[in-house]
């Protein structure tokens, strides 16, 4: 057989069917939804006459809408949220999927309770109709980001309708420094590749320095592999990802795991296997990093100038970056003045995105004026970083310790940032109006947000503690 | 879904790069469980002056009236990144557009529009904005003609399907029932560890 990659192997395993003109028929193992686009699919979906083909693969988590404060219910700050919670609470139960409820102690931001549920695991196919669901290709799964109208065929037949997409892989070799996490290494890949870099294809991360990441960092790298328009990426399951999964709630057990584990040694691309398009990185290039205007690319080390023009931007999509920003050309991003700081998402909220920052933070206070806000990616994060007593970090340092959901990654749950203010944020966005009607949002990692919350002003996490 | 084979219409210029889909729709616009009632959401951030009382800002492209009754959008690189929502494209829709021209689409945003009958088109739209007058679209023949000037695009074979029949996807692929039963009983003994850990598998 010829030498095949990661994504083909993935592909041919789950291909039911060759529709012709680059179209396959691709079995679906597990479907996650959320209250924001899940319910609708499953109401037209019942509307439609159709039924679920297969409940017992289909989880419903409440994520997007809402509330994040302390004592919350069904009722939002969004005036109409709580139409979308029921909604979709009343479709997951009369469909017989699985629900992560408001209260249970799985809910959480989908693509943080997939994973630490063992809900996707090594060679599955999933799909959730949110864009982020890439960052579930970590453990070695074939999971993307599709529409409503997708979900709903998903729900009805367990397969989908798929576009081959090409393969890229994006190796990156050597060792990276300690002070730059998976965050500041995607932010790079995204800037050096641009917002379109990697579109339709299926991207495979590789290389001594992803293989060193331990698996939550490996999911911050590919949740924003959307920010490059692929179509996914991946990242060859190995011991790191066996070992994270065993014993978690849906993980297989006993001969079943020894089965699943002696499959999931098979999943890698040949080492001849050939790509469409090939990037290699150099680990030792990546430096902290933080966004400087209204996309991902526009992305500068953190001790850097904002471009005069960079060559991924017209000059007119420049020029409105930088008046939506505030910003001018040549203008250095440290010292700039906060009013906000934001930890949490689905690109940076797990278990070890608040430890190190809790790490940074303990003994240390959150600038006056600086509304700092941490909210956990799900309840058992938020659990487990309480009994590690990170919550009281947090709390003494100044930040808001919040219920786990998407919460100010966006506009969803009704409550965001000022306008014009300025918010450093471990989200993955930093579009226009993303956080807040004219709120000027830059992406960082989690020691950026945290250097730059004690300082009042965005600050190199390398410099913590030097005045 | 409403077939889609030929077209003419004016095209609205809104040629900047990464028009994200919180742009096209933002979040807060998405108000009820539904596809419908959101042409009024569509680039409210931008094409009002004030969102809530929606006054309309006349700089808005959408709002100079020489386009009124455009359905055919031109866009930048990139068009329609970010959240999946496909509200981006219902509101589109809604709004009267059937076609959106532009130098690339986000994937998600693309298999949403084959999907809802807004034809997707991969082309330099900067010429296209130059026409005076209406683009002819032609989706069987594959070209954007103004006059005597005629581009040709390309579009995969199932999009265009899906687009020029109108049909259901979702009854088109009920239709390989069989095939879809025996991948899942082969892959059950292949892979028994995939499925003994579901739900039902379980109770």
């Amino acid at each position: 057989m010829a030498p095949r990659t990661l994504f083909d192997r993935l592909w041919d395993a789950h291909l039911v069917q060759d529709l012709g003109g680059g179209t396959g028929l691709v079995a679906i193992d597990r479907i996650l939804l959320h209250e924001r686009t899940g319910g609708i699919a499953l109401k037209a979906l019942a509307e439609s006459g159709r039924a679920v083909r297969d409940p017992a693969r289909v989880f419903v988590t409440m994520d997007h809408v809402v509330d994040t404060f302390p004592g919350r219910s069904d009722r939002t700050l969004m005036p109409t949220g709580t139409q979308f919670i029921v909604a979709t609470r009343e479709a997951a139960n009369r469909a017989g999927a699985t629900l992560f409820d408001l209260d249970d102690p799985r809910q959480g931001i989908v693509h943080v309770i997939s994973p630490e549920n063992a809900i996707v695991l090594p060679g599955l196919t999933l799909v959730c109709p949110d864009s982020h669901t890439c960052t579930q290709g970590a453990l070695g799964a074939l999971a993307w980001g599709i529409g409503s109208s997708e979900a709903e065929h998903a729900l009805a037949t367990s397969t989908l309708r798929v576009s081959k997409p090409a393969t890229m892989r994006i190796t990156i070799d050597g060792e990276l420094d300690p002070t730059v996490t998976a965050k500041d290494l995607a932010l790079y890949v995204v800037a050096q590749l641009g917002s379109g870099g990697a579109r339709a294809h299926a991207v495979e991360y590789a290389g001594s320095a992803v293989r060193a990441l331990p698996v939550e960092a490996r999911m911050t790298l590919c949740n924003m592999a959307t920010e490059l328009a692929a179509f996914t990426a991946l990242i060859a399951p190995d011991d790191a990802t066996i070992d994270y999964l065993a014993g978690r709630t849906y993980a297989p057990t006993g001969a079943d795991w020894d089965a699943a584990v002696a499959y999931w040694h098979t999943l890698a691309s040949d080492t001849d296997a050939r790509f469409d398009r090939e990037i290699a990185i150099d680990a030792r290039d990546v430096t902290p990093m933080v966004s400087w205007g209204t996309s991902p690319q526009q992305s500068i080390p953190v001790d850097g100038r904002v471009p005069a023009r960079d060559p991924l931007d017209n000059a007119e999509g420049h020029d409105r970056s930088l008046d939506y920003m505030g910003l001018s050309d040549g203008q250095p991003l440290l010292g700039l003045k906060i009013d906000a700081s934001f930890i949490g998402s689905c690109t940076n909220s797990r278990l070890s995105d608040l430890r190190r920052a809790a790490r940074l933070l303990e003994g240390r206070k959150v600038a006056p004026h600086v509304r700092a806000i941490c909210v956990p990616g799900s309840t058992r994060v938020k659990a487990e970083a309480e009994a590690e007593g990170l919550d009281r970090i947090f709390t003494d340092a100044g930040f808001e310790w919040r219920e786990a959901g998407c919460s100010m990654c966006f506009f969803a749950g009704g409550e965001s940032f000022g306008a014009q203010e300025r918010v450093i944020s471990t989200t993955n966005r930093n579009f226009e109006n993303r956080q807040g009607p004219r709120t000027r949002t830059h992406v960082a990692s989690p020691d950026t947000v945290v250097a730059s919350a004690i300082a009042g002003r965005i600050a190199d996490p390398r410099r913590l503690g030097d005045g | 879904m409403r077939p889609f084979t030929t077209l003419r219409s004016k095209a609205v210029p809104l040629i900047q790069d990464n028009v994200d889909t919180d742009a096209i729709i933002p979040s807060r616009e998405m108000k009820s469980v539904s596809k419908d009632g959101l042409a009024d959401g569509l680039f409210a951030g931008w094409r009002y002056l004030d969102a809530a009382a929606r006054i309309p800002d006349p700089d808005f492209v959408l709002n100079k009236p020489q386009y009124d009754g455009a359905q055919i959008l031109l866009g930048g690189a990139n068009f329609g990144c970010g959240s999946s929502r496909e509200h981006a494209v219902w509101a589109l829709a809604e709004y009267g557009f059937r076609a959106v021209i532009a130098d690339g689409f986000s994937p998600i945003f693309r298999g949403n529009c084959v999907r809802n009958g807004l034809l997707p088109i991969v082309l330099d739209p900067r010429p296209l904005a130059g026409v005076d007058g209406e683009l002819d679209i032609d989706l069987a023949a594959q070209t954007v003609r103004a006059g005597d000037a005629i581009w040709h695009f390309d579009i995969d074979a199932e999009g265009k399907m899906m687009l020029a029949e109108g049909l259901d996807p979702i009854a088109l692929t009920l239709r390989l029932a069989a095939a879809i039963d025996a991948h899942e009983r082969a892959d059950r003994a292949a892979h028994a560890w995939a499925w003994n850990v579901l739900p039902e598998a379980r109770r």
